[in-house]
């Protein structure tokens, strides 16, 4: 099977390497028929692709441990969904999975677009070809995930030697978001390939005007949430397994996921100017340009041990290859832009400092601030090893500062660009849009002040909070109120009627009401309190309005490890709420040990108790708990904000409104069972 | 037209200033030297006075834990360096004999190493080279738990 695996992924090199060659061949000489066999042989490597990552996944499910690959990351006792996700928890697998998804976009890119563009697809076929055949490369010559372990015999001839049992999945790693999180973050890594193609292909190709926009502005919202997913869902993991109380630590590979989308966030802005008003057209290209090539410098930092971080693969000659890439990458880049610049021109400019226009400047500079700040910080050893001699790294207070204020700006910029009218706002419109929520913003900060609410960020952060939901519930109020108005409709269909049929700006709203309730839970932060006791059963702990109190300390076996496991009565203001079972699991396959940590949470906080181990000198348990305040309103955030870009990405129910007089008189019968069924939902 | 142009300049500046600055101020509070355990002995004055940061291996069955401190023994290029993690945090799961750990913390006068963060990698897990004839050129240095260790526990 191994073999099998090995030859597929050879074809789809030599599939890519034709693709790229036969489609350069085609677009020089102007052939179709090239073209299209330019395009089966990439959708070949494609199938291929899929048929070496279904082979790995085979090799996993059936305990193949003669493959060094599965032997490393796989054990007998490993549960079956882990054993599914050890494809992607090692170098050489991730590295094919990388290629697999790539593939699977470039199948649908193709696909649907078979038709369409005849002028644009062969230079986008070229691209992502190319950036294929580099992981191919990476996959066949590199960090191949089919090696099989062995022995060389005295004359020279190899013998396959299959262990008994794998070394098991790192435990960190044995945890349910270990599933969903990698694939998450790699779609978006992956995904920022596609409109990467098509803005070099229109580039290259000087295709006209915007249209290339207008085709990736669906494919961007994918990566774009893909991207914010998979950062939220790896915060939320580190939280809950590495039990040190905190979602985000600054980590260079932390830092990774976060550049691409920051400059990710900036593009999907910033298109809206070149759309609506011709502007920023050179900027555009750029910024997606940047942000794959962030995306490629993000997975290089995670595997090439450039950065030390605790995420960090091993270290490896990969590193190399992925410079070789950026340069590569980067040159093709410029040459494409000094060759065809020219044809970026602009055809407007900027008028009024109160203006969308202006908002959206402003949004795209703090973005690539923040993006460059972090960029620097994270880079800050090599920088300063290269300048100075010396390793100098700075650590989470320096990221906090540049970040924090610019965060804080964003938010502001959140509330307000969506409101200020394209090229000049008046002064009456900005009292109309901005008066109540401002009002009501400055209030909750004039209450929560007296309140002991001291902290000069968290407070800046509440009032914007505060002011900008306002000014987002109000403007689908006053769309809402016009249409119940024309149509007689509750406000609540309105809602409805008045998102889905403008879902980019609509859903647009909603994204950036998640990004308000994310927010309020890093405002949190600053009210965090912990406090590490050393417990025997039936002793407890006093923390915030939390009494912990330890009952019972016993030994349970797992499926494939052994946990120590605290049981810990909570009571609140003297009532017990809940018992919690922080544990340490100890598996048998590697013999490490892994922290469950134990959460009880509520929108105000969470409770977050760790089993740090027994104590040194008296052996007894000794519990570290941790009040989190807010946290939940990150996860919650992130919800809202996925389900925001889902609207966005849903086509504009226009037609449905215009024919509405017909179906409202043929769905009438229909409608009456409706209420019927919602208050039945209710009851449940 | 001249004009507007010079409010975007102002405002931009302004924006990109103020970063630049809080940057600045950001470096200068939490900048971490880097050094080997090598270099570390030749620190003097000032230098030594520095919040340092240091890489080594954990040296096997170096770990003691004592309440609100561990000590254990970093090792690199054969030399060696005393410990004493006195941070906040319990110490991640990672953290055994042999893993690549990273320190942060500064160096107290009789040549301890005061540590308040510690992070640590198990080298054996990530990647590691269960049989070093298969995988010709991969790096030696990692002393991999070796497979008996697993199942037979």
């Amino acid at each position: 099977m191994d073999l099998f695996g090995s030859y597929a992924l050879i074809l789809a090199l030599v599939c890519a390497g034709y693709a790229v060659a036969a489609g350069i061949a085609a677009i020089a000489g102007r052939k179709i028929l090239l073209t299209k066999s330019a395009y089966q042989a990439s959708l070949a490597a494609c199938v291929l692709i899929t048929l070496a990552t279904a082979t790995l996944v085979f090799l996993f499910l059936t305990d193949n441990f003669s493959v060094a690959y599965v032997a490393n990351h796989s054990s007998r006792d490993q549960h079956v969904f882990y054993k599914f996700a050890a494809l992607w928890s090692g170098q050489e697998g991730s590295l094919l999975f990388w290629s697999w998804l790539l593939a699977v976009y470039v199948f649908f890119v193709l696909w649907t677009n078979r038709n369409r563009h005849p002028e644009l697809m062969p230079y986008v076929a070229v691209v992502l070809a190319s950036v294929q055949l580099f992981f191919l490369i990476l996959n066949v010559f590199v960090a191949n995930p089919f090696q099989v372990l062995g022995t060389v015999a005295a004359d020279g001839s190899r013998q396959v030697v299959a262990q008994p049992d794998g070394r098991g999945l790192n435990p960190l790693l044995q945890y349910p978001e270990m599933v969903i999180h990698p694939p998450a973050l790699y779609l978006g890594y992956v995904g920022f390939t596609v409109p990467f193609a098509f803005a070099l292909a229109a580039l290259l190709g000087r295709y006209p005007g915007e249209k290339w926009i207008h085709i990736t502005r669906r494919w961007t919202m994918i990566a774009w949430g893909f991207q914010s997913l998979g950062i939220l869902l790896g915060a939320h993991w580190a939280y809950a397994v590495l039990g040190w109380g905190g979602y985000w630590g600054w980590d260079p590979v932390e830092n990774a996921s976060l550049l691409p989308w920051l400059t990710g966030t900036a593009f999907l802005h910033s298109v809206m100017m070149q759309e609506k008003r011709g502007m920023m057209k050179v900027w555009n290209v750029w910024l997606v340009f940047i942000t794959f090539l962030l995306c490629i410098l993000g997975t290089m930092l995670t595997r090439s041990g450039v950065v030390s971080s605790v995420h960090a693969f091993a270290q490896s000659d990969v590193g190399h290859w992925f410079l070789g890439f950026l340069l590569l990458t980067l040159a093709t880049c410029t040459w494409a832009y000094l060759k065809n610049r020219d044809y970026l021109k602009s055809e407007n400019q900027l008028d009024s400092l109160i203006s969308r226009e202006s908002s959206f400047l402003f949004n795209n500079l703090v973005l690539l601030a923040a993006c460059f700040a972090v960029l620097w910080g994270t880079l800050f050893p090599v920088i300063s090893e290269a300048v100075q001699g010396t390793k100098i790294s700075v650590g989470p207070p320096f990221f906090n500062k540049v970040t924090i204020p610019i965060g804080l700006f964003l938010l502001f910029l959140t509330g307000v660009g969506p409101l200020l009218a394209w090229r000049k706002t008046s002064l009456e419109s900005l009292r109309r849009n901005f008066g109540w929520p401002l009002a009501a913003g400055l209030l909750t900060g004039a209450v929560a002040y007296p309140l002991g609410l001291r902290d000069f960020y968290a407070l800046v952060c509440f009032v914007l909070s505060v002011f900008v939901a306002l000014t987002i519930l109000l403007e689908f109020l006053r769309g809402a109120r016009v249409i119940r108005a024309r149509t007689g409709m509750s406000i609540l269909r309105a809602v409805e009627h008045l998102t889905m049929r403008n879902t980019r700006r609509y859903g647009g709203y909603i994204v950036h009401f998640g990004i308000v309730l994310i927010f309020i839970g890093l405002a949190g932060a600053a009210f965090n309190q912990d406090k590490q006791m050393e417990m025997t059963p039936g002793t407890h702990m006093e923390l915030g309005r939390y009494t912990i109190r330890l009952q019972t300390f016993t030994q349970r076996p797992g499926q494939n490890y052994v946990a120590e496991r605290a049981t810990i009565e909570v009571l609140r203001d003297g009532q017990s709420v809940m018992l919690l079972y922080p544990e340490r699991r100890r598996y048998h396959a590697n013999g490490m040990t892994g922290t469950m940590v134990s959460i009880y949470s509520t929108l105000r906080e969470d409770l977050y108790v760790v089993y740090a181990g027994p104590s040194p000198e008296t052996g007894q348990p000794v519990i570290h708990a941790y009040i989190n305040p807010l946290v939940k309103w990150i996860w919650l955030g992130g919800v809202v904000l996925v389900l925001g870009t889902g609207v966005a990405l849903l086509p504009n129910r226009q037609q449905a409104l215009a024919f509405r007089p017909v179906s409202e008189r043929a769905g009438q019968p229909a409608l009456q069972p409706v209420p019927a069924t919602r208050s039945q939902d209710a009851h449940d | 037209m001249k004009n507007g142009k010079g409010k975007f300049l102002l405002a931009g500046t302004i924006i990109l200033g103020t970063t630049v600055w809080l940057g600045w101020v950001g470096v200068t509070e939490s900048k971490t030297y880097y050094y080997t355990i090598a270099e570390l002995e030749t620190l003097r004055g000032a230098q030594a006075q520095r919040r340092l940061r240091v890489a080594g291996d954990v040296q096997p069955g170096s770990i003691e834990r004592y309440r609100g401190r561990v000590d254990f023994v970093l090792e690199q290029e054969g030399r060696t360096l005393p410990v004493s993690y006195v941070g906040q945090n319990p110490l991640p799961d990672t953290f055994v004999d042999r893993a690549q750990a990273l320190v942060e913390g500064r160096l107290a006068p009789d040549g301890r190493f005061i540590a308040d963060h510690v992070q640590a990698k198990c080298a054996s897990k990530y990647e590691a080279v269960p049989n070093p004839s298969t995988t010709p050129g991969s790096s030696a240095s990692s002393p991999a738990t070796s497979y008996t260790s697993g199942p037979s526990e």
